[in-house]
């Protein structure tokens, strides 16, 4: 049984007990100071990439007014934002972050089951951040070749950083996928041997589910992500011709030869298009959670949630050449690429639907948590319905590369899980921590980025309608563009800037909280899962105390009808003897 | 196009093993109680477990890998690599060593600790003797003018091979950890540990039939391009 | 409560954006508004659902927001409501995707009468090709690009001899003609991008790809390059003129073919010499400059750029614009000058005169300027000698004050303003890099240096 396993591991050698302040904190192999440090490095270059977004902001408001940013700098900022915040921020404080807290807690393990090399995967983890960071102190600093790294612009002379910027950035890259696959086999081989006593499948939280099926597609999909950057590597190293047609560089004709940059493209985003949903299946599983909590009520159609993060995981495969629909691949890939985009918005429309349908009807507690979950509802939907453009093949014609890109992506993959992130982190926040966040500064920290974020991106989805392109350090004087355009991109800059300016309040809040904030009881949402019901307050070592918590129910028993309280844990054993056996229930079917 | 087959055969597989488990359509909030665990998690090693979706992203490399190589083998600038008879020489040694760690897998199970003994070290160097091999064809191609960056399909043909060596090389590591155990004779170990040593061959026989695998489709992709 | 009013709020004021919304789709002016059509189709669909799931969220918010003794409803599924949503979804779905496939059929569906354009782009310049009286487009090759043939023509190929080549950045087409452009890169992607004509593709080195649309409206529009191409992909910029047939045919007749371009003889430096006297009374009679009479030096710069300057000048795109005074007196002097031939032959004799570094005038901080030439660098060259393939010319021991005043020019609009002067334009964009003064004085002091 997997959970005799783990308990006879118990007897024999006992966890890794940490010693000293060193083993406890630093070089700890307990998953939830591994948690805490993925998140902290996550949120750090999480804010200084939000620093380098800033910078571009400025640019694009204010032309004239501020010469901060040469184009170099411009599109090495653009390239360093996209990947810090997709990779390095995003994939790693989902997965990394919340995966490594709540996989264990919400299965009942004591721990990972590879407690030392989850351990090394931090530290590899921060080893690429630290690579990364350093490319700003070559000489040619980082690359600008955008996040898409597409060859043969990135290694080539003309772009910022082709000299030594890209290399470091391709072993940055390399580094976080060794880390990643380190962590993700520790994550899926915890869920699939570490439950508890009672945690079928079928009982576990949607959070556990989400971060289970991205791991598994960030397992599937990051070696893609290697080959490219090895080839790539070789291509810029050696000479090699991968990716390298017969070129002019500069007026001189190039060594390479016979190569293709589609070949990149398709590696890309064979790896890009499932890191999407690396980022979004977390965030969908989490927010399920929050709702449901918050909201007093079972998360509605919780089969169909499960059966549809597996189809939208296994759907994310198959649908990525829908980012080259102009990529000048065959044209002929149009029509499967769109259908099968088109087919993934049905699973994913249906979660939507289950999200608001388990507020119909609920007991909504609109506190902080429940605030940024609604608000993820709001702007997921949103960027989802502007995926339908994008992914039509003919109605992405006139709007790829444009802001209208910029626009969508930015809602549906920066804010939208960027909400349930910071949802999570007040949900979860008395458990780290074992404190109250304010509540007030909380509030006003939701208000400002949600209206804050989508000011900023509204607009820019109809300056993309315009055709105001992308990638575009300035427009110069272009005949279609009115001097409206300027003016609104002002408008949108300064409203980054409150943005930038309200996560200071989300940061005052989490550090004096630690401090000041009022003690907070064990299970002070009153929620039902298991990582609620542990003894100690934050969770001690070992998660569990003496005995493994024994499951008896799913996750979502709230208001159960006949029960004196709201909610039900999973720990709770039935009361009424009324045990409906699983082959009845087929056998009823 | 391959490359399309190729990934939706993929998606294919994961949805369907997936979906299939007729557990995901039980409705959990009907059952209550502690319910035994009836997944394929029972008695299975995590190890074990850990080692099969390792082995999963080991495929997934490689075919990006393989699905590239197919696909660059296409261009007109291909110049294909002269055949290294070696290579055969090289397959019968891994088969070898693949044959002798499932010798060591059934000896072990039958507590036969001199077969462990032999079979375990007679896989490791039929190993090492491969990897040798690998090598020594890695310079006869130098020889013969086909450098690393000379030409995609040698480009690739160094790649592919040096990581899958690199695999086995991994491999290696947990076999000397395992053997030095063995050699040093079992009395010393606890119980606990003899399970350990025991799980550590099974692991490496199932990772030596994988590579062993790995390696004759590799071999087939480069004689037939 | 709260946020269910801003819900709403958030619902109908984007709707009021959407409508009062200055920036959507330019007018269109091609075929294909059937694009238009997929769009507002579309924008119907997720209009609606965008309201509908956003207000009944709101209303559920005010509906069961907590209050002492509700109880929340406990329903785990709803299996029929679950196949409704699934059903409606799904054919919302397909009422997007079908137009899309069917509209996506079309075009990627050439007609056989359109006619065949070829677009090349290379870093950060579109240039173009028609293929002649044969209808067919001559080989082409990298290894045959040189500054005497930046197309790349195969000289041995008889059925490029006729091909039109067009290497300023401005295209001519004829109206309600279908057009299908060949799209060809020398170096990196770049992507073929006309708003009006709604339709954008890749250029892919190593391959040529397609596109095909027919213009409806005359007019002037922009070209941009919408895939990330370097440093100045943003100002990567061409136009397209539509025009009647008869105006496209005698623009098209103007215009040089392979044969005729190869068939030039080089200058003749004799013959420029005598021309040459008329520069020599301002930029002295070895080219050297003359910065009291406000006339750079000439030696040394590269001949395809002075070709290219004289010609403005006698074509009145530049020296005409209001401030630009020196500029103004190279007009009429200019004019002087006889035809093509003797630009030629000046250039010659003026390539043909020893080349010594003008001296440094301008004093700034050199180091400061070192960064500031990083950008510059990517185009006129870490030497600052100019590239001839990025149609950058010479910096390095030209005359320092005369960079300083064309920095300002460009900055303020006096040089790089007229329509014909695609590349002025370019550098316009990119000197405001340079904020004000002293950066302009610590940059040129860095090209001092070099």
């Amino acid at each position: 049984m997997a959970y005799a396993a783990i308990a006879d591991r118990d007897q024999e050698h006992h966890l890794h007990d940490p010693q000293t302040f060193i083993t406890k904190y630093i070089w700890s192999q307990d998953h939830k100071v591994i948690a805490i440090q993925y998140a902290m490095t996550a949120i750090a270059v999480g804010l200084f990439a939000m620093g380098l977004s800033i910078m571009m902001r400025l640019q694009l408001g204010f032309p004239d007014s501020f010469s901060l940013i040469s184009p170099e700098e411009y599109y090495q900022y653009v390239t360093l934002h996209g990947m810090i915040m997709v990779i390095y921020l995003l994939t790693a404080l989902f997965l990394g972050g919340f995966g490594n807290y709540l996989i264990p807690l919400m299965c009942g393990a004591r721990d990972m089951v590879f407690p030392y090399m989850n351990m090394l995967s931090y530290w590899v983890y921060l080893l690429s951040v630290l690579v990364l960071m350093a490319s700003f102190f070559i000489p040619d600093g980082p690359t600008g070749a955008g996040w898409t790294l597409y060859p043969p612009q990135a290694i080539t002379s003309g772009t910022p950083g082709s000299g030594g910027g890209i290399v470091v950035m391709l072993v940055s890259l390399a580094l976080f996928i060794v880390a990643f696959t380190m962590g993700g086999l520790n994550y899926v081989t915890t869920v699939l041997q570490a439950r508890t006593r009672g945690m079928t499948l079928m009982r576990m939280p949607l959070s556990v589910w989400g971060i289970f099926v991205a791991t598994i597609l960030g397992l599937l999909a990051f070696p893609a992500l290697l080959v490219a950057a090895v080839m790539m590597l070789l291509d810029r190293l050696i000479g090699t011709s991968f990716f390298m047609p017969e070129m002019l560089l500069m007026g001189v004709q190039s060594e390479h030869a016979g190569g293709s940059p589609i070949l990149f493209q398709h590696l890309f985003w064979f790896f890009g298009h499932p890191e999407v949903y690396i980022v979004a299946l977390p965030a969908f599983g989490m927010v399920s959670d929050i709702l449901a909590t918050h909201a007093r009520r079972n998360i509605f159609g919780y089969r169909m949630m499960v059966w549809a993060i597996i189809a939208i995981g296994a759907l994310s495969f198959v649908v990525w050449a829908h980012h080259m629909y102009v990529s000048g691949m065959n044209p002929y890939f149009g029509f499967f690429f769109a259908t099968t985009t088109l087919i993934i918005a049905v699973p994913t429309a249906l979660k939507v639907y289950n999200w608001v349908l388990t507020l119909w009807r609920g007991d909504l507690h609109l506190n902080v948590p429940m605030l940024f979950a609604i608000g993820f509802i709001f702007t997921f939907t949103h960027g989802g319905l502007t995926g339908l453009f994008l992914g039509n093949v003919t109605v992405d014609l006139p709007l790829s590369d444009t802001y209208f890109v910029v626009g969508h992506f930015h809602m549906v993959m920066g804010v939208s899980p960027v909400l349930v992130l910071f949802a999570a982190i007040y949900h979860w926040y008395p458990k780290i921590t074992g404190r109250m966040f304010n509540d007030t500064l909380g509030k006003l920290h939701f208000w400002l980025t949600l209206l804050g974020t989508y000011s900023i991106y509204l607009p820019m989805h109809y300056l993309g309608f315009l055709g105001v392109p992308r990638r575009y350090y300035a427009n110069g004087v272009t005949d279609f563009i009115p001097e409206s355009v300027q003016t609104m991109n002002a408008g949108i800059t300064i409203a980054a800037l409150v943005v930038a300016a309200s996560q200071m309040i989300f940061l005052f809040n989490m550090v004096w909280s630690l401090f000041k904030g009022e003690k907070a009881s064990s299970n002070p949402w009153n929620a039902t899962t298991l990582e609620w019901q542990t003894p100690e307050t934050p969770p001690a070592h070992g998660n569990w105390g003496d005995k493994l918590p024994e499951v008896h129910r799913w996750a979502y028993d709230y208001s159960v009808p006949g029960e004196e309280h709201d909610f039900l844990p999973q720990t709770e054993p039935v009361h009424t003897g009324a045990i409906v056996h699983r082959d009845l229930e087929d056998f009823k079917e | 196009m391959n490359v399309t087959a190729l990934f939706i055969a993929l998606g294919g597989a994961i949805l369907l093993s997936v979906l299939v488990i007729r557990r995901l359509r039980t409705k959990p909030w009907l059952e209550k109680g502690p319910i035994e665990l009836e997944d394929g998690a029972s008695g299975v090693p995590a190890e074990k477990v850990g080692l099969w979706i390792f082995l999963a992203v080991v495929t997934s490399l490689f075919s990006s890998f393989i699905v590239m190589y197919a696909e660059r083998s296409g261009y007109p600038d291909w110049r294909p690599l002269p055949d290294l008879q070696l290579l055969w020489i090289n397959t019968i040694f891994l088969v070898l060593g693949s044959v002798a760690f499932q010798r060591a897998r059934v000896a072990s199970d039958r507590d036969n600790f001199t077969g462990v003994k032999m079979s375990l070290t007679a896989g490791g160097i039929f190993t090492i003797i491969f990897l040798v091999g690998q090598v020594l064809a890695w310079q006869q191609l130098t020889a013969s003018g086909y450098f690393l960056a000379t030409n995609p399909a040698s480009t690739f043909f160094y790649l592919i091979t040096g990581l899958h060596g690199l695999h086995l090389l991994g491999g290696l590591w947990v076999w000397a950890k395992t053997i030095s155990k063995v050699w040093h004779g079992l009395e010393s170990l606890s119980v606990t540990q003899i399970t350990g040593v025991r799980l550590s061959i099974e692991l490496c026989s199932v990772y030596w039939h994988y590579l062993l695998l790995l390696w004759l489709v590799l071999f087939y992709l480069f004689s037939s391009s | 409560m709260a946020i269910a009013v801003v819900l709403i709020l958030l619902v109908v004021g984007s709707l009021i954006f959407h409508f009062v919304s200055p920036w959507y789709l330019t007018p269109l002016a091609s075929n294909w508004s059937m694009i238009d059509t997929t769009i507002d189709i579309t924008l119907i669909v997720t209009g609606i659902v965008f309201i509908a799931v956003n207000l009944f969220m709101a209303y559920c918010i005010i509906r069961f927001r907590h209050k002492p003794g509700r109880k929340a409803h406990y329903d785990p599924e709803n299996a029929n409501l679950e196949t409704w949503l699934t059903v409606l979804t799904s054919i919302g779905v397909a009422a997007m995707l079908a137009p899309g496939l069917l509209v996506w059929g079309q075009i990627i569906t050439v007609p056989d009468d359109a006619m065949e354009v070829e677009v090349v782009g290379q870093q950060w310049h579109w240039s173009f090709r028609f293929p002649g009286d044969d209808g067919v487009l001559g080989n082409v090759d990298i290894r045959h690009i040189s500054e005497a043939n930046p197309f790349g023509m195969d000289p041995e190929d008889p059925n490029g001899q006729d091909d039109i080549l067009i290497a300023n950045p401005v295209l001519h087409l004829p109206i309600d003609q279908a057009i299908k452009t060949l799209l060809r890169s020398k170096d990196v992607l770049h992507n073929f991008t006309v708003p009006q004509f709604r339709v954008k593709m890749d250029l892919v080195p190593g391959t040529v790809t397609y596109l095909w649309f027919t213009p409806t409206v005359v007019g002037t529009y922009e070209i941009l390059c919408e895939e990330l191409c370097g440093l100045a992909h943003y100002a990567m910029r061409g136009k397209v003129v539509v025009e009647s047939q008869a105006d496209f045919d005698a623009w098209l007749n103007a215009q040089p073919t392979f044969a005729e371009l190869s068939a030039q003889p080089p200058g003749d430096p004799v013959a420029g010499q005598a021309t040459y006297t008329l520069c020599a009374a301002c930029h002295g009679p070895d080219g050297q400059g003359m910065q009291p009479l406000n006339a750079p030096k000439l030696t040394g710069q590269q001949g395809w750029y002075l070709r290219r300057q004289i010609q403005y000048f006698k074509n009145g795109v530049r020296g005409t614009q209001e401030g630009d005074l020196f500029g103004a007196m190279m007009v009429p002097i200019m004019a002087v000058v006889a035809d093509d031939r003797a630009i030629e032959n000046v250039v010659a004799y003026i390539e043909t005169l020893p080349s010594e570094p003008a001296p440094a005038t301008v004093t700034g901080d050199a180091t400061a300027g070192k960064d500031l030439y990083r950008t510059c660098s990517a185009c006129h060259g870490a030497d600052g000698s100019g590239i001839w393939a990025l149609n950058a010319p010479r910096l390095a021991g030209m005359s320092d004050w005369y960079l300083v005043r064309q920095l300002q020019n460009f900055r303020a609009g006096i040089r790089g303003a007229h329509p014909g002067d695609a590349y002025g334009a370019q550098m316009r964009m990119m000197a405001d890099i340079l904020a004000d003064e002293k950066a302009i004085n610590d940059m040129v002091a860095y090209v001092n240096t070099l």
